[in-house]
């Protein structure tokens, strides 16, 4: 049994370890061969000083062959040397970390909040299936899933603006110095509640879908009709056969839809200035910072494949049938 | 012509099955609206859409202009009106490409299986974990913004789902005795896709297709608000991108944020119920309680 496990993890190991090898090459591809060149305009980059042209040069080793090249750009990344941005004139590397803290404080509780939600009322709506309670919250989840993310989050700015009054850009308020630890956390708060709702309702409607239609799968399955016909009840069959059951695809779907969570936090976290990997993205674009923009697109590609990876690894050892 | 007989019938089918679904109907209503706004741009919005005068810079709603005025006095009911025929366009035409090439990918891999079906799996399951909307992001950012790089951007990088979905349809389709009969009678493999399979997945296409779509018209209105798209052809997500560029959403001008992303909302949601309806008339184990 044990050996089984162990072989399982090894495959995912290696499946994972090609994804990010073809994400490495996908980026190589995107940053350096496609027309537009981007590592090409890096010298015509006028912020730049003669020496720091050289030392990139260099380091890219341009003047070598694309094969070659492509080999030290894996040995950089692996080294964590992703280049130097145009823009903040630093590694990328080290204007990366503090974002991916930022935005790992922003999407943890929205993703933990939606999740818990969306398992209580798709299996709710799985149950009542085709009743109003189901009609209701099925249509509510597709509207939620509908909005478009950085729009609920300029409708909550409006709202905050003319009733709410609370902060719309930023993490804290700029340049106040806290006087005790209470005041900054509340400071914090104040500014985390706005993107922290929008990406929650976003990422709560996806999840009630998908998760409805799991469960739904999952209660059309013999032993919960042979649970009913033996009379019972509800909250039994539910809470021990169905949901133990549904637990299993919905930890990979969630796995599966980090990339949708991902994508909701670039648009929140651009429309509330949050300080995070997303709104990095968005001025990458706007300054055309190609080495922060491929850095940002490594880190956020490269947590998803780890991401799915941790939750097959978690799905082999609930459920011995996916070993094969 | 039996041929568009028989299309012409299984329509008519299909008709008296769906217009039983409330919600899928509340969403046809919805996209043949749209539609018509739309094709009748011209006619619904007398002002000029492209007409700028420094004069009229933010005017709130007034009779003159429905929906108030941008920073260079454009009057924004006529952009509104206009905007819905990229966003529609855009994403008919993307989830178009999505849904053929995911197609393909499901009937080739679930038919022949093999070594071509662990290939074309992989790759599926690499775009499926790669988040669809930063792959956008940064090959539009490369690329450059026109209109058809961005169809094609959306439309390449979406259709990993129903290539999983139509695979596994195949997979069980295929084992069907009608299937073996004709494969027993000599039928080519291209016959027998086209012929014998293809027509029982097409349901499930259609509901990929409509999801396709409207996730076609989020990513699009994403990415020009973004500034990776074009944000000089009118559309939805332009409005917003200017409303949110110019300040005009951290200044509190609602006229000019919260139409365009409304008519997106609704336009999305529409798709999304004649999706989830198609789905529940087709998927059989749906219909068992």
């Amino acid at each position: 049994m044990v050996s089984k496990y162990v072989a399982y993890v090894v495959r995912r190991v290696i499946a994972s370890l090609i994804a990010i090898f073809a994400i490495m090459t996908i980026n190589f591809i995107l940053f350096r061969v496609l027309p537009g060149d981007p590592i090409r305009l890096l010298f015509r980059n006028p912020r730049l000083t003669l020496e720091q042209i050289r030392a990139l040069e260099r380091q890219f080793g341009l003047d070598k062959s694309l094969l070659e090249q492509f080999f030290i750009f894996l040995a950089n990344a692996f080294q964590g040397n992703l280049g130097l941005s145009f823009f903040y004139k630093m590694p990328v590397t080290d204007v990366l970390i503090p974002r991916i803290i930022n935005t790992v404080i922003l999407v943890l509780p929205a993703t933990i909040t939606s999740v818990v939600l969306g398992v209580l009322t798709g299996m709710i709506a799985a149950w009542r299936r085709a009743s109003k309670v189901d009609v209701i919250i099925t249509t509510t989840a597709m509207g939620l899933y509908s909005l478009p993310t950085f729009w609920l989050g300029g409708v909550l700015i409006l709202l905050s603006i003319y009733y709410l009054k609370l902060p719309i850009s930023g993490m804290l308020t700029y340049g106040v110095t806290y006087p005790d630890l209470t005041s900054y956390l509340a400071d914090f708060f104040r500014h985390f509640i706005l993107p922290y709702i929008t990406l929650t309702l976003v990422t709560y409607g996806e999840f009630t879908i998908i998760l409805r239609s799991a469960l739904i799968d999952v209660l059309t399955e013999d032993y919960i009709m042979a649970a009913r016909a033996q009379g019972l009840p509800t909250r039994r069959i539910l809470g021990v056969y169905a949901l133990r059951n549904a637990m299993l695809p919905t930890v990979s779907i969630i796995a599966i839809n980090l990339g949708l969570v991902v994508a909701g936090a670039v648009l929140t976290e651009t429309v509330f200035s949050w300080p995070g990997v997303g709104r990095l993205i968005y001025d990458a674009i706007l300054n055309r910072d190609y080495p922060i923009l491929q850095g940002a697109f490594i880190v956020v590609t490269v947590s998803v494949v780890l991401a799915n990876f941790i939750a097959d690894i978690i799905y082999g050892y609930l459920d011995p049938r996916v070993r094969r | 012509m039996p041929g568009l007989a028989r299309l012409a019938a299984s329509l008519i089918d299909f008709w008296r099955v769906f217009k039983g679904n409330k919600l899928g109907l509340v969403g046809l209503a919805i996209i043949a609206f749209f539609a018509a706004v739309s094709v009748l741009a011209p006619v619904i919005a007398t002002q000029d859409p492209y007409k700028t005068d420094p004069s009229k810079y933010m005017l709130p709603p007034s009779p003159e202009h429905w929906f108030g005025t941008n920073e260079v006095g454009q009057d924004l009911f006529a952009l509104n009106i206009y905007g819905s025929r990229i966003s529609i366009i855009v994403g008919v035409l993307a989830a178009l490409v999505a849904v053929s090439i995911g197609t393909s990918v499901g009937l080739v891999s679930g038919y022949f299986g093999g070594l071509v079906d662990e290939v074309l799996m992989r790759v599926t399951d690499l775009f499926l974990v790669i988040p669809p909307l930063i792959l956008m992001i940064v090959v539009g950012a490369i690329l450059g913004p026109s209109l058809i790089n961005v169809i094609l951007i959306i439309g390449l990088l979406s259709w990993s789902p129903t290539a999983r979905v139509v695979r596994s349809m195949v997979l069980s389709i295929k084992e069907w005795p009608y299937v073996e009969s004709a494969r027993a009678l000599g039928a080519s493999n291209f016959r027998i896709i086209f012929k014998h399979i293809l027509p029982n997945v097409m349901p499930v296409v259609y509901a990929n297709m409509a999801l396709a779509t409207s996730n076609a018209i989020f990513s699009h209105a994403a990415l020009v608000f973004l500034g990776v798209g074009n944000v000089n052809d009118i559309s939805w997500g332009m409005i917003l991108h200017y409303a949110f560029a110019s300040g005009a959403l951290s200044t509190g001008k609602w006229w000019y944020f919260v139409p365009p992303g409304m008519f997106i909302l609704l336009l999305i949601y529409a798709f999304v119920l004649v999706s989830y309806s198609l789905e529940e008339i087709f998927n059989p184990r749906l219909r068992r309680i």
